[in-house]
């Protein structure tokens, strides 16, 4: 009780609420810069926070994460760019109801999930922690190599037109996750003798060029900016009180994602950029009407914008329990604490308690921000998108994504290979092979690839090697998983050409009656 | 007259010394960091740019390149730097000597840096599970002697500080051992406390972090390290093994000498600020500068050159 007020009264310093509100904004900007990741902005802040009390420079720590990890959502559903790797999903449905004038009920509504899964997040943290991190531990490299299979079938749900060509763009993104000095074994793979391709492809500079560039070949070529505009009613009241009611209809959805995304959280090196998508899959295959996924439903909206924000304080709980950094933010914030001499650790939670709950706490206010800072900051940005016309938008969009993938690595070749991966993306979509899976191939190669060999490797003395990715119980419980997502879409068509079949010879037999 | 020429021009030269000297530096310094945010070289450059830029009267401007192991900066920064001094980059052994060597067109050579100093020194440590069978680095050996290859020691990276540390190791000790390269100090720590490894070369900040959960058998440093008094050295245990990561920063080759010690000279006093929050975190506080910085870069290539060998033996075949 003692230890409550303390916390308490920490949080109540008008200048740590100042922080917190300032972090908010400050990551929400950062975040829907397309580029611009939640790492960097971290980086940038940590001289600052090292003249800053412990408590003081950890709490602008977190409130910039979380606003980022949200402020990832506008430039998803205003522009169809994922801001960061979080949000993919997210511009899946957001960007449709945008195309459909309805961009400030799509804002409203990733607002709202975003403050859901922030608040889920600091829930699980603050009381589920230790069972989580002896869960996190379980995932060896034969663990990865399967979450990263079991992620591929994602694919097939992805890719609306045709499976077969989902799994093209799947495999082209895996080839290009090959690109530079190999995770393991050290050497140059597809270089062509230039060193800086030695750094390979980033995902990041992929996720601009293969989802920025060929909205704005297609902007260009129609002549006219894709957003219609919304007559802005003038008691828009409305609609932030409509959107809560429609997040909250649909517990069962939100409590899913939350779990996914926490899930997703505790397994190192996954993350937000995983969690959505996940989530996302989840709530297409639970839905009634998956047909109507892609063309603007607010469930899949809120099952991504949701997961992602869980992850914020969810990948926590192996940094602060175990001094695991889940995720690359986490390793500016493990930084921090080390350089104040905090150990993570079970002295986190009891010798400096009163820091730990209260720097755990401020996350849970920092959502809480998110609504009102959300709600005001998302408008003016859709103002100003709707209200500029194509012809400056276009190449003001343009400028924007080439700074910001600049800054990603200070590389001009990131730029170059930015541009030629929108131009390949943009002919690819015309082929209906569709940008999710290129970028899904590219987030899990490298996963995938890493546990792969690891595993090999660690059974270099056995007589079959492979075994290794088959032996531990979990590895066995994912591949079951894998089986179930692959042929789910089978499996449930067969079902029900199935019930329909006794059902027809019943009617059938009635009719002879 | 002749003599009140050459006085003249002399003094002239002197002043002009003296003007570059008192001019530089005038505007602000890049830092380039070839790693990501939120490592070691990160946050300590995070940590010394306050300190340098009020030393240097400039701003000072960290940023990042990461990728290939440091190659992509590298090669860059040897390629396109101007060596006037307003361009420094963050340099490692022993990767800038591993790299050039052990992997064909990586862009950059060993020497063709100006090392202003290596300010700190990561010693590698043989790590396992408090409740491993291994109680001391004998016990490790003989199970290493008795089956060959089915000890994994899991470290950061391919080439790297702890790969050629292992390396070195198997030679010292005539054991096999199994390396599984991981990408980063981050993943090695579920990998050994879900036990899914039996052992890691890894920096000895790690074992500071993780405290009782882990052991260390030995440390690669010349004495015991202040943070962890109790973990033995190699050498005590009768290996020579001295080895680790050393930080430091770099300028391009050509740039001034007044420049490199100028920058030198704040690099020290930002060093000497930031140790006492280093030293408990398991760091080795260096003060190389000058000379004895090609020293050690010339010193380190010798500790391992065998290893390497060996590797381009086996690359050749």
């Amino acid at each position: 009780m003692e230890l409550f007020w303390k916390v308490a009264t920490d949080l109540m310093d008008p200048f740590v609420f100042l922080l917190i509100l300032g972090g908010v904004t400050a990551g929400l900007f950062v975040g829907a810069m397309p580029g611009l990741t939640a790492a960097m902005a971290l980086a940038v802040l940590l001289p600052f926070t090292f003249k800053l009390p412990p408590l003081q420079g950890l709490v602008a720590l977190g409130a910039v994460y979380m606003g980022a990890i949200y402020g990832g959502s506008f430039a998803a559903i205003l522009v169809n760019t994922p801001g960061t790797p979080s949000s993919i999903a997210t511009a899946f449905e957001g960007y449709p109801m945008a195309k459909d004038g309805r961009a400030v009920e799509a804002i409203s509504i990733a607002t709202i999930s975003s403050a859901v899964g922030g608040l889920a997040g600091v829930f699980f943290l603050l009381l589920l922690s230790p069972p989580l991190a002896r869960l996190s531990i379980k995932f060896g490299s034969a663990e990865y190599f399967w979450v990263a299979m079991l992620g591929l079938t994602l694919i097939a749900s992805l890719s609306p037109g045709s499976t077969l060509k989902g799994f093209l763009g799947g495999s082209f993104g895996m080839m290009l996750a090959s690109v530079g000095v190999a995770p393991i074994g050290g050497e140059n793979r597809f270089t062509f003798g230039m060193p800086v391709l030695q750094g390979g492809v980033e995902m990041i500079v992929a996720l601009i060029g293969f989802f920025v560039i060929p909205e704005l070949f297609n902007m260009a070529a129609q002549g006219r900016a894709a957003l219609a505009e919304v007559t802005m009613d003038s008691k828009e009241r409305g609609t932030f009180f409509n959107a809560v009611r429609t997040v909250f209809s649909m517990p069962v959805n939100l409590v899913r994602s939350c779990i996914i995304g926490e899930i997703v959280a505790i397994i190192p090196g996954a993350g937000g950029s995983i969690a959505n998508l996940v989530a996302y899959n989840e709530a297409k295959r639970a839905s009634k009407h998956p047909e109507l996924f892609g063309k603007g439903t607010v469930e899949g909206l809120v099952a991504s914008e949701s997961s992602n924000n869980v992850t914020v304080a969810g990948s926590m709980v192996p940094l602060l329990t175990l001094g695991i950094p889940g995720a690359p933010p986490d390793a500016v914030i493990l930084g921090v604490m080390l350089m104040h001499g905090l150990r993570p650790g079970l002295d986190l939670f009891t010798v400096s308690g009163d820091l730990t709950y209260a720097f755990i706490l401020s996350m849970g206010v920092a959502a809480v921000l998110m609504v009102p800072v959300g709600m005001l900051g998302g408008r003016l940005i859709y103002k100003v998108i709707v209200k500029t016309p194509h012809y400056f938008l276009v190449p003001s969009i343009a400028l924007v994504t080439i700074l910001g993938t600049y800054a990603l690595r200070n590389s001009f070749s990131d730029v170059v290979i930015m541009l030629l991966l929108g131009t390949i993306g943009f002919i690819l979509r015309e082929l209906e092979v569709e940008s999710p899976a290129i970028v899904l191939g590219l987030i899990l190669g490298g996963i995938a690839e890493v546990g792969f060999v690891q595993s090999i490797l660690r059974g270099t003395s056995l007589e079959h090697p492979w075994v290794m990715l088959f032996q531990n119980r979990l590895s066995q419980i994912i591949i079951v998983l894998m089986v179930l997502s692959f042929s789910s879409p089978y499996l449930s068509a067969g079902f029900r050409k199935f019930k329909k079949g006794p059902a027809e010879l019943l009617e059938d037999e009635e009719d002879v009656e | 007259m002749k003599r009140a020429i050459i006085l003249v021009i002399s003094t002239m030269f002197i002043l002009s010394a003296g003007i570059v000297f008192a001019e530089y530096p005038e505007k602000p310094i890049t830092y380039t960091i070839p790693f990501n945010p939120g490592g070691e070289s990160d946050i300590t450059a995070r940590f010394q740019e306050p300190i340098l830029e009020e030393i240097l009267g400039v701003g000072v401007t960290v940023n990042h390149k990461p990728g290939g192991g440091g190659a992509v900066a590298w090669s860059e920064f040897q390629r396109t730097a101007k060596p006037d001094g307003y361009q420094v980059i963050g340099v490692n052994i022993p990767h800038i000597i591993g790299g050039p060597l052990l992997r064909k067109n990586s862009g950059y050579e060993t020497d063709g840096f100006a090392v202003v100093m290596w300010f700190h020194f990561t010693p590698n440590a043989l790590i396992v599970r408090a409740d491993s069978p291994f109680k001391t680095l004998k016990d490790f050996i003989d199970y290493a002697k008795a089956n060959p290859k089915v000890i994994t020691v899991g470290g950061s990276g391919t080439f790297s500080a702890n790969h050629l540390e292992l390396l070195r190791l198997e030679r010292e000790a005539g054991i096999e051992l199994t390396y599984i390269p991981h990408t980063g100090t981050g993943p090695l720590v579920p990998a050994i406390l879900g036990g899914h490894l039996s052992a890691l070369m890894n920096y000895s900040m790690l074992p500071v972090q993780q405290g009782d959960k882990v052991r260390v058998l030995a440390v690669a440093s010349e004495e015991r390290v202040p943070a962890l008094p109790d973990a033995p050295t190699f050498k005590e245990q009768g290996y020579d093994i001295v080895g680790g990561a050393f930080r430091g920063v770099a300028a391009p080759k050509g740039t001034p000498k007044a420049v490199i010690d100028k920058l030198a000279e704040a690099f020290t006093a930002a060093n000497k600020k930031i140790a006492e929050r280093q030293l408990p975190m398991g760091f080795v506080m260096t003060y190389a500068t000058g000379a004895d910085g090609d020293a050690l870069v010339e010193q380190m290539g010798k500790a391992y050159s065998d290893v390497i060998n060996d590797i381009l033996e086996e690359q050749n075949k």
